[in-house]
């Protein structure tokens, strides 16, 4: 075991663990935009899939890779609004409607890929990027200054979220219509629109982190490609107790953990895989339950809101 | 969870008296929701350049043309029809159950383990036997997330879907461990299957020729039982009232968090007996994607079927007539299956879209009546 920890094999998990942590930081940043606003979106899942599809055919058709994220994008901004009208216009229950559009987007990016692309295809994506003298820094430079831009997004997109939630007036607004919805609508905080926009923005930042996955990270489509990161994303969320910050330390512990068992089976190293896979959901589970206590959950979240109904 | 008893408190105190225009008026909604997931996956069809006709004649060919194929949609409901049991005793207690898959993957599990342990007893024990350990390994799936929930208020939804992926992890490495076919290993094919298992074991066939079994038989027992659960017992009131309104609940000294993980484990067990069919009454082993998608499309069929255990019979046959309908037209014309998962999100989103409107219409319906009396 003494010589498999290896400042190489450290470092390597270290690049594995940023870039796997990618998608999920796009996702859950978006979700807990969403969920601040008071609605829980469990269809990520289903909106990576498209915006991972919409993205792989758009590349794989142009060759344009920003023309590809767009695309993901507005796919991603698409799925939100359906999500946002069936939640927050017609006042659905919001966890069983987050499952039909995680249904939908699953069973239309099969249809999609089946129909349009067929076979498994690969892409070059985004390549690695070496940022000039913070790259060649020993160690540190190797871990975080020597990989794609998506990754790089990635990982700005944390302070950013952080600036617009603490530092301006929407930040403000986005979480009033999430603790107090009535009290912020009395304070002319147009509810629904906010609530709207929340999620459209979180259904964008799901369909860039399908993108992140197809373009940046495996490099190829297939049937159901996620496997379930979107709920992971969604649990990231409630472990991060709905901050930036901890979304940021959720996803890194658990996509460390993931890289690890990666290494440890590319390294031959004994341990059945099927044990190594189920690790990190039975780490999000053990995480679940024992940061619900500390978690400062949205007041209004789960509930739609109606104005003059008590 | 939506609060249509709440409408019509009268319907609770008759005793199994059908108030068809009530249940039309119900049915109503469901119906449209899915006619306007087939119009939209129709528009996606002809952006698709295909025919959305021919693809839809093809559906419905292959779901109702023959005897054959009513029976094999009448297969597929079974489990469709046991996941969504258990998924109306949860969403009743607004505890809302997407651990369908694994608790199917448990329930499959121990019902090949036991069946193979014990293969030396007689069917009329063993058959009786497996069910019994199928739905507990279900419940124990379901159990988990229950005490999570009720213990220190772990959002379920989370839990059980991680409990999916270990459920999944966990057969894969028993199909390839210990459970794997003996013959497989020595014909050197290491297929991750396990051994076929005893015949006494295996639920008879019901029509010769054709693939439905008893199953489905027991599933819609069940659902009966599951009817007279939830409306005729002490347990039953307890969870739905959990479900209505959980402050009024606690007030009247209910043990919210104790029933909403009972409702959960009762739900894992009635997804576990889904496993159980699938290896005792159809693959008569254990293989891999032996859920085949049934924990989620079993959460349509309840949804479908109003969250009633006997509403949930004609939708689990309808959702398992466009499963099979699905296949074919794959086969038939070239159009993937995915097509009927697509539609079939759609229904989820459109049916609790329409919750909402249902349940202005009903109020303005009750608000009618109630003025017409006053004038009276």
């Amino acid at each position: 075991m003494d010589q498999i920890f290896t400042t190489v094999v450290i470092v390597g998990i270290l690049s594995s663990a940023i870039r796997l942590a990618t998608p999920y930081l796009y996702a859950s940043i978006g979700e807990t935009i969403g969920q601040l606003s008071g609605v829980v979106n469990l269809g990520v899942d289903g909106i990576m899939l498209m915006g991972a599809y919409a993205a792989f055919f758009v590349v794989l058709n142009t060759g344009n890779l920003w023309l590809g994220v767009l695309a993901a994008m507005v796919v991603g901004l698409l799925m939100g609004l359906l999500m946002s009208v069936i939640s927050v216009t017609l006042k659905a229950e919001q966890g069983i409607s987050g499952i039909g559009l995680y249904i939908f987007g699953l069973g239309l990016s099969t249809l999609l890929f089946k129909v349009t692309i067929g076979t498994v295809k690969t892409v070059d994506g985004f390549q690695t990027f070496r940022i000039p003298i913070l790259g060649n820094i020993p160690i540190l430079g190797e871990v975080f200054f020597n990989n794609n831009v998506m990754v790089y997004i990635a990982f700005l997109l944390v302070p950013a979220a952080w600036w617009v939630l603490e530092k301006t007036t929407w930040g403000l607004r986005i979480k009033a219509a999430g603790q107090n919805p009535a009290a912020a609508d009395s304070l002319g905080v147009n509810v629904d629109r906010v609530r709207y926009m929340s999620v459209c923005l979180g259904g964008m930042l799901a369909g860039l982190a399908g993108a992140s996955l197809s373009l940046a990270l495996v490099k190829l489509f297939q049937e159901n490609l996620t496997a379930g990161m979107g709920f992971i994303a969604v649990a990231l969320v409630y472990f991060g107790g709905w901050k930036p910050v901890g979304v940021l330390g959720g996803a890194l512990l658990f996509s460390t953990v993931n890289a690890f068992q990666l290494w440890m089976q590319v390294l031959g190293v004994n341990i059945n895989s099927n044990v190594a896979v189920m690790l990190p959901y039975l780490l999000t589970i053990a995480a679940l339950a024992f940061t619900v206590n500390r978690a400062r959950q949205p007041a209004g979240l789960n509930v739609p809101y109606e104005r003059g109904e008590s | 969870m939506p609060s249509e008893t709440a409408v019509v408190p009268a319907r609770s105190r008759r005793r199994f008296v059908f108030d068809w225009k009530e249940i039309l008026f119900r049915a109503a909604v469901p119906l449209l929701a899915m006619f306007a997931a087939f119009i939209v996956g129709a528009v996606l069809l002809l952006l698709l350049n295909v025919n959305p006709f021919t693809a839809y004649a093809a559906l419905i060919e292959g779901a109702f043309g023959s005897m054959y194929s009513i029976t094999q949609s009448l297969v597929k409901a079974t489990p469709l029809l046991l996941v969504a049991l258990g998924i109306c005793i949860a969403f009743r207690a607004s505890v809302i159950n997407v651990g369908g898959e694994g608790q199917i993957i448990l329930g499959a599990l121990m019902a090949t383990w036991f069946s193979l342990q014990f293969r030396a007893w007689p069917g009329w024990l063993l058959i009786p036997a497996t069910i019994i350990m199928g739905f507990m390994a279900g419940a124990a799936w379901g159990f988990v997330p229950g005490i999570l929930k009720a213990r220190l208020g772990v959002n379920e939804i989370l839990t059980t879907i991680m409990m999916n992926f270990i459920a999944l992890q966990l057969m894969n490495l028993l199909l390839r461990g210990p459970l794997m076919d003996p013959g497989g290993v020595t014909a050197g094919t290491f297929l991750a299957q396990s051994e076929r298992l005893p015949e006494q074991v295996w639920l008879a066939r019901m029509i010769p020729q054709t693939p439905l079994h008893t199953g489905f038989i027991l599933a819609v027992v069940l659902a009966f039982v599951v009817y007279i659960f939830l409306w005729r017992t002490t347990i039953g009131y307890r969870i739905r009232a959990v479900g209505l309104n959980p402050h009024a609940a606690r007030y009247a000294g209910i043990k919210v968090p104790f029933n909403q993980a009972l409702s959960l484990t009762l739900a894992g067990g009635f997804a576990g007996l889904a496993g159980v069919v699938e290896v005792l009454g159809v693959h008569h082993r254990l293989l891999e994607g032996i859920t085949s998608g049934y924990g989620f499309t079993g959460i349509v069929a309840a949804l479908f079927g109003g969250l009633h255990p006997l509403g949930a019979i004609p939708a689990s046959y309808l959702f398992g007539s466009l499963l099979v309908g699905a296949d074919k037209m794959q086969r038939a014309v070239q159009v993937p299956s995915a097509l009927v998962d697509t539609i079939m999100g759609l229904v989820v989103m459109f049916v609790v879209g329409s919750a909402w409107l249902s349940r202005r219409w009903a109020a303005r319906r009750l608000a009618a009546t109630a003025k017409r009396q006053e004038v009276k």
